[in-house]
């Protein structure tokens, strides 16, 4: 501060003043915001032509093979132009990208890249196109919305797929919803926003940036609250508590009836 | 089959029975009652040391039983309801361990004992005659005998028609008024809320959908304007009109040529009830198009007018002619042109 006091009040005009301070914000805050990876806004913009000619390196050695050199798509590959940097969080962050085999469906496993890298990748495919979701301000990701709401929004768009309590379940001809426990605020927000392989995606103007908070705040909820109702059976419903009543609950019936008619010795 | 390989013969039951050679189970006497089984002797009867011993084990049973009730008064004192509601599994559990140790504890007890201590000789119990003893039937035809004296029933012709005629009749307004009970179906079944000109909106907030709003690739739960604020018969409304409303690219959509006006811009609007046996059908996959009914798994093709591509639904699942208004909201062209959900008697 001194150093700028003193440039302030000798040798240069009031106007360089306020340049240099508005610099030295831009710079600094633009640091910080790279090295705690926290976005405040629509980073569409905010990525610099090194991030982006970083994360195009990074895109040809791991992802120009199955999307083509310009993310244009090649085969049954999908198209990455106008997809945007949140679906690139969402497939490379959760693990599912890049794919290993074939398949029904590309399945979540350990993440190959760094955050850093992650981000510089996104911002390559955010400057193929637009269109695509930007990554959600950091205040929409945190569990504080109204969980009652949440949870008829989550009733009614997700549940069918991926159960009550996002326990998951099965769809046709080997693909899946997967179970929703534990996994990361940003990427049930990404999932949503981007619409991931089968998943069909929820506009904002459908489901708010609030409505997808409040989902989010659901999903915590039920996460940290145990089932009121007892051992939950890994809450995958009828068949399950079926098969359980069927074998043990009857099981033991039978057992005290045969004990019941038996002579004693 | 050879005929000489037959044999036939009178069986001891008195039953003629045809068999052949080889193959037939023939049972030369008919099922004799083999009387009890010879009486065994328990080990609580041959020594007094086992019957102690069973009688502690009962003792045993029956102080458990004090100690789970004693317990479950404890576990309901020590793990109230709150208003937390998961205060109410360790409510229960407690609870119901300390009951079901109480009321097992008596009965396990009580079987125990019987088993072991009481008397366990075999008896035989002949059943009564069904059939009453020649006395007792000729005084009951005396006494309906008496009664059609005493009281003329025979008699008094009038009297009996008119009574005849009276329990024939007052049924009657009872069964008129049972016809009347509950709703009159009408055809309900046939119609939802939709209509010319109502605007989709969204599930549960009732908020108007733009067309320019609907991206591909996204799908939109959709109840008819209106349905939000009803009181009275939303559920029953919203099980027949809710839709689902997905875009996709123009060029995946095959359409039918008298159906083209049906969607907009690759916007096409479904019934989400199954026509199996109507459960919701919302489960889409946005790659392959499928909509997969989660109860039976009856799969429909989005692309191709939601035709059935696996599973026991017989009929495609209706769909919602939409097109937008002035303002670019989307809106139905008309009601479902078909009944929504299961088949029912005459459709």
């Amino acid at each position: 501060m001194s150093l700028r006091r003193k440039i302030n009040g000798s040798r240069r005009s009031p106007l360089a003043a306020i340049f240099v301070i508005a610099a030295g914000l831009l710079f600094s805050g633009g640091g910080f915001a790279v090295a705690t990876n926290v976005v405040e806004s629509n980073v569409a913009t905010s990525y610099t032509a090194d991030q982006i000619a970083e994360g195009k390196k990074l895109f040809l050695s791991n992802c120009a093979s199955c999307h083509g050199l310009q993310g244009e798509g090649l085969d049954s590959n999908p198209k990455l132009i106008g997809v945007g940097a949140l679906a690139v969080d969402f497939q490379v962050g959760s693990g599912r990208m890049p794919g290993q085999a074939s398949g029904p469906q590309l399945a979540k496993k350990p993440v190959q890249f760094t955050d850093e890298q992650i981000e510089l990748m996104a911002a390559y495919v955010e400057s193929l196109g637009p269109g695509g979701a930007a990554i959600p301000e950091a205040k929409y990701l945190e569990a504080t919305g109204d969980v009652t709401h949440g949870g008829e929004l989550f009733r009614i768009n997700c549940a069918m797929c991926h159960n009550a309590v996002g326990a998951g379940g099965a769809l046709t001809e080997g693909k899946y919803a997967p179970a929703l426990t534990g996994v990361s605020a940003k990427h049930v927000y990404g999932a949503m926003a981007t619409g991931p392989q089968n998943m069909p995606k929820f506009d904002d103007t459908y489901l708010t940036p609030t409505d997808k908070q409040d989902i989010i705040s659901y999903l915590a909820y039920i996460d940290a609250n145990q089932s009121a109702g007892g051992y939950a059976l890994a809450s995958l419903g009828p068949v399950a508590e079926g098969l359980f009543i069927w074998i043990f609950g009857l099981g033991g019936i039978i057992a005290i009836t045969v004990w019941l008619a038996a002579k004693s010795n | 089959m050879a005929g000489k390989d037959i044999e036939r013969g009178k069986e001891a039951d008195g039953f003629e029975h045809e068999f052949e050679s080889g193959l037939a189970v023939i049972s030369q006497d008919k099922i004799s009652d083999p009387g009890l089984e010879p009486h065994r002797v328990r080990m609580t009867d041959k020594s007094p040391k086992h019957a102690r011993n069973a009688e502690r084990q009962v003792a045993f049973l029956f102080v458990l039983s004090v100690v789970g009730s004693f317990f479950a008064l404890w576990a309901y004192v020590a793990f109230p309801i709150t208003e937390d509601l998961s205060t109410v599994r360790a409510n229960n559990l407690w609870l119901g361990l300390g009951m079901t140790l109480s009321l097992l504890g008596i009965g396990i007890g009580a079987v125990h004992w019987a088993k072991t201590l009481m008397p366990d000789f075999e008896v035989s119990e002949p059943r009564h005659q069904t059939r009453g003893s020649e006395d007792v039937r000729a005084a009951a035809v005396e006494i309906v005998k008496l009664a059609d004296q005493e009281s003329g029933f025979s008699r008094r012709k009038l009297i009996r028609r008119t009574m005849y005629g009276a329990l024939a009749l007052f049924p009657l307004p009872a069964l008129v008024v049972f016809g009347d009970l509950g709703p009159v179906v009408g055809d309900t079944l046939r119609h939802t809320m939709w209509k010319k000109g109502t605007r989709l909106t969204a599930d549960p907030t009732g908020i108007p959908i733009k067309a320019s709003d609907v991206t591909i690739g996204s799908a939109f739960h959709v109840i008819p304007e209106g349905l939000a604020e009803m009181h009275e018969h939303k559920l029953e409304e919203k099980a027949k009109a809710a839709v689902l409303l997905v875009r996709l690219n123009q060029d995946d959509l095959k359409e039918d040529e008298d159906k083209k006006s049906w969607s907009y811009e690759g916007i096409v609007a479904y019934s989400k009830i199954c026509t199996h046996v109507g459960c919701p059908v919302a489960l889409y996959e946005d790659i392959t198009h499928n909509l997969l009914c989660p109860c039976h798994q009856s799969t429909f093709d989005v692309s191709e007018h939601c035709k059935v591509v696996f599973g026991p639904a017989a009929r495609p699942l209706p769909q919602l002619p939409i097109t937008v208004d002035a303002e670019g909201y989307l809106i139905a062209q008309s009601d479902f042109l078909e009944p929504v959900g299961p088949s029912f008697w005459e459709r």
